[in-house]
Formats: structure tokens, sequence, C-alpha cells
């Protein structure tokens, strides 16, 4: 009898996801175009002023990561939902919820890791030193994969539902702000010099929160979906 | 075996069937029959274990299918109305991903003589899915029927789309499958070219 083991069903649908990206480059470039774009109209508008734009660039680049993700979660189950992808995951013999966590894996690879790795690039043009790019890093490192399995429950939940952009923004912003308040708040602390540590174990501390629960509440709500 | 005992179904408000007993065993097809809208989808959605009846229980070989949960999964291949492949892949990393996922052989001789045996040609192999016909869309996600292993089938209308020569292809597999003693429920409006010894019917009414 054939049944997948748990490593070898979640690179199935990593690979998956991967592939299918690779066949959609203009998607995955739309999200790192906008982040890059919109880091890079700030200053612009702002004006040079140096002071301004350290304070400022922390959130601005937090809250453009957030928004790209928010942009992409779309794609993460309707292609699937709709031509029967879906059933035929939720039919694997292993957990559900870690075929999401495979998922959610692979659209942070292709929304969140261009977003951390090109943010020491574009926290320059906001004037941030070594440390706190450094720190801008980390708490993206942290905080883009939290954004993705928690916007992954929101995608699920309205799946199939017209509009459900919208009502996806509506569902996850709350639930984002907690992550972009210690995100922010981590390089703000470091540029302050008073350390950013409890910022960035509070990030960690919604990583891992996110990390046990939200596959979980995102495979009841594919299961619903899909009834 | 797989045995439904007393089992109803409904969508929305509508009750589908009720009171559905049958039983499948080794070696024989449930050909699922009724008019559009009479329930077919949902009592094969039901029987996967993707929709909740509204009462009635599933047994497989004795036991309740949701307690049995990942046991049960690993021993069921579904192909629903939706093909469940992807059109920007092509039909061989379609084939491979599927296989990987239900744990098949996916070595690429394997796969490629999966696609040979629905009558898809090596040239179409390697096209992205999405320029195929809707019967060869249906040839790709048929194919994984080439691949499993496993004994108890669930295919919704799978003669919809194909040819005569991907029906004949078809028919054939089921029966060898059948005759390695596996289980096959079939929701289809036609009639199965299969010994009437190892079919069974159910009539689904509203």
């Amino acid at each position: 009898m054939s049944q997948p083991s748990l490593s070898e069903a979640l690179c199935g649908v990593v690979r998956r996801d991967l592939l299918l990206a690779m066949r959609h480059r203009s998607d995955v470039a739309m999200s790192i175009f906008f982040v890059v774009i919109v880091a890079s109209l700030f200053p612009l508008g702002v004006g040079p002023e140096a002071a301004v734009l350290r304070m400022i660039g922390p959130g601005v680049l937090w809250v453009t990561a957030l928004l790209a993700c928010l942009l992409s979660l779309g794609r993460l189950f309707t292609a699937d939902y709709l031509d029967g992808v879906l059933e035929q995951t939720a039919l694997i013999p292993q957990s559900l919820a870690v075929l999401v966590i495979g998922k959610v894996f692979a659209h942070w690879v292709i929304s969140g890791l261009p977003v951390v790795l090109l943010s020491p690039l574009l926290g320059l043009q906001f004037g941030l030193g070594g440390d706190s790019l450094g720190v801008l890093t980390l708490s993206l490192l942290l905080g883009t994969p939290t954004l993705s399995m928690i916007g992954g429950i929101g995608a699920a939940l309205t799946l199939g539902l017209r509009g459900s952009g919208l009502l996806v923004a509506l569902l996850v912003l709350p639930l984002f702000v907690p992550v972009l308040i210690f995100g922010a708040g981590a390089v703000t602390s470091s540029m302050a010099g008073i350390g950013s540590e409890a910022n960035l174990s509070l990030l960690g501390a919604c990583f891992m929160l996110s990390l046990a629960f939200a596959p979980w509440a995102t495979a009841v709500a594919l299961r619903i979906a899909l009834e | 075996m797989l045995q439904t005992v007393a089992l109803s179904g409904s969508r929305g408000q509508r009750q589908l069937f009720s009171d559905v007993s049958v039983t499948v065993r080794p070696g024989t097809l449930l050909a699922v029959a009724g008019a559009n809208g009479s329930g077919k989808t949902s009592f094969l959605r039901i029987l996967c274990g993707l929709l909740s009846p509204d009462g009635g229980t599933i047994l497989w070989q004795g036991k309740d299918i949701h307690q049995l949960k990942e046991l049960y999964r690993a021993q069921l291949m579904y192909i629903g109305h939706l093909n469940g492949i992807k059109d920007e892949l092509t039909p061989i990393e379609n084939l491979t991903l599927s296989a990987c996922l239900a744990g098949d052989d996916s070595s690429g001789t394997t796969v490629q003589k999966a696609l040979e045996a629905v009558g898809l040609s090596r040239p179409v192999h390697v096209l992205p899915t999405r320029v195929l016909s809707q019967g060869q869309k249906r040839r790709v996600a048929l194919a994984r029927l080439w691949l499993s292993t496993r004994p108890l089938w669930f295919l919704d209308e799978p003669f919809a789309s194909l040819d005569a020569a991907a029906t004949t292809y078809l028919t054939q597999r089921l029966q060898s499958h059948l005759s390695n003693g596996g289980m096959v429920v079939v929701s289809t409006h036609q009639e199965i070219a299969l010994p009437s010894d190892s079919v069974q019917h159910l009539g689904l009414t509203q």
C-alpha cells in the first residue's frame, strides 16, 4: 500500500508550489517590485531630511512587507481550490496541518524571503546604520513567516467567497498589528540604543504561537471550505 | 470491504439521499447512477471523507472511517469532477508530483508509461497542460490510476470528455484493478463494459 512519509508529502507540496511560482515569475516579480517601488518612493516623497527618514524608515519598511504579504495571500489556496488540487491535498494520508505548513513555507519563500533579502538595501535608503540594518533583517526574518502563517488562516476562511481579498484584509490586519509593532519596534529600539532583544523575543513568541496554532486553524478552515 | 449503513446526505437545505446501505466487496464496482443533481458527487465525496454525512456510518474493513482518518485515506484514490492538475505544469510534472504526494512510484519511466497507457504520446508529455484539450487533461488526471496501488477508487464521471479509445483504456484498467481484488465506486451516466457479476448498481433518486 502506498503512503507518503511526512517529509515526502511536505517536500512534494513545497516543490509543487515553488515550481508553479517559477512558471508565474511575473507574480513573484510583482511582489518584489511593489516592495522596492514603495520603499524607494517614500524617501522621494518625504524629502532628504536624514533624521526624518531614519525615524520613519522601520515603520515604512515593515508596512511595505506587510502589504506585500497581504497582496500575495489571494494566491495561497484559490488556484488549488478551483482546479481540484486542494481536495487531492486534503486526501493525502498525512495531517493537513503539516501540509499547510508546506504551502505557507512556499508562500514565504516567494513573497517574504525576497523582502528579507532586500531589506538591508532598502534600509540604506532610509539612512539606517549597520546594527539597525541587521536588526531590521532579523526582525523581518522572524516576522514575515508569521505574517504568512496568520495570513493563511484568513485566506482559508475566505476561500470560495466573492470579494475575498477585502475580507482577508479585514480578518488578518488586526492580527498583523502586534507583529508590525514588535518588528518596527525592534529596529527603532536598536536605533535608540536601548536594545532590540525584548521586541525580537516578542516577535519570536509570535512566530512560535503562529507555528503552533495557525496551520491547525488553516487546515480546519480548508476542510470547511471543501464542504 | 467498504460499507455504508443508513447513509444520508444533503446540500444546504436539500436532502439528496437517505438510508443508503450498500456494501462494496473486493473485486466489485459500484456504479452510482442518477439524474443531474441527485447527489452522486456528494455521495462520492462523503465516502471519501471530504463531506460529512447527515447521518449513517461508513465502514472500511468494519471500522468507522472517521476514526481511521489517515489510515483510510491511505487506502483510497479519488478523481473528482475537477481534474486536480495544474495547467501551468506539464503532464509529466503533474503526474510526478501527484505520485510523489500519494507515495506512489514517481520515477520518470513509470510516469511516462502511465501517460502512454492513457494514449498520450511523448510529445504531449512535455507541453504545458493548459494547451491540451479537455479530453487530454482528463486523460492526464486518469493516468494516476495507472500509478496507484490503492485498493479503493472513487471516480466521479470518469468517462466524461473521453473518446472511445480512452474509454476502452479506462475500462481495461478498471477490469485489471477489479481482478486484483480492488474496489471501485464510480458515478456515471453510461454503461460500463465490465462483466455483470463484478458490477453493482445504485440509483440515487431525489
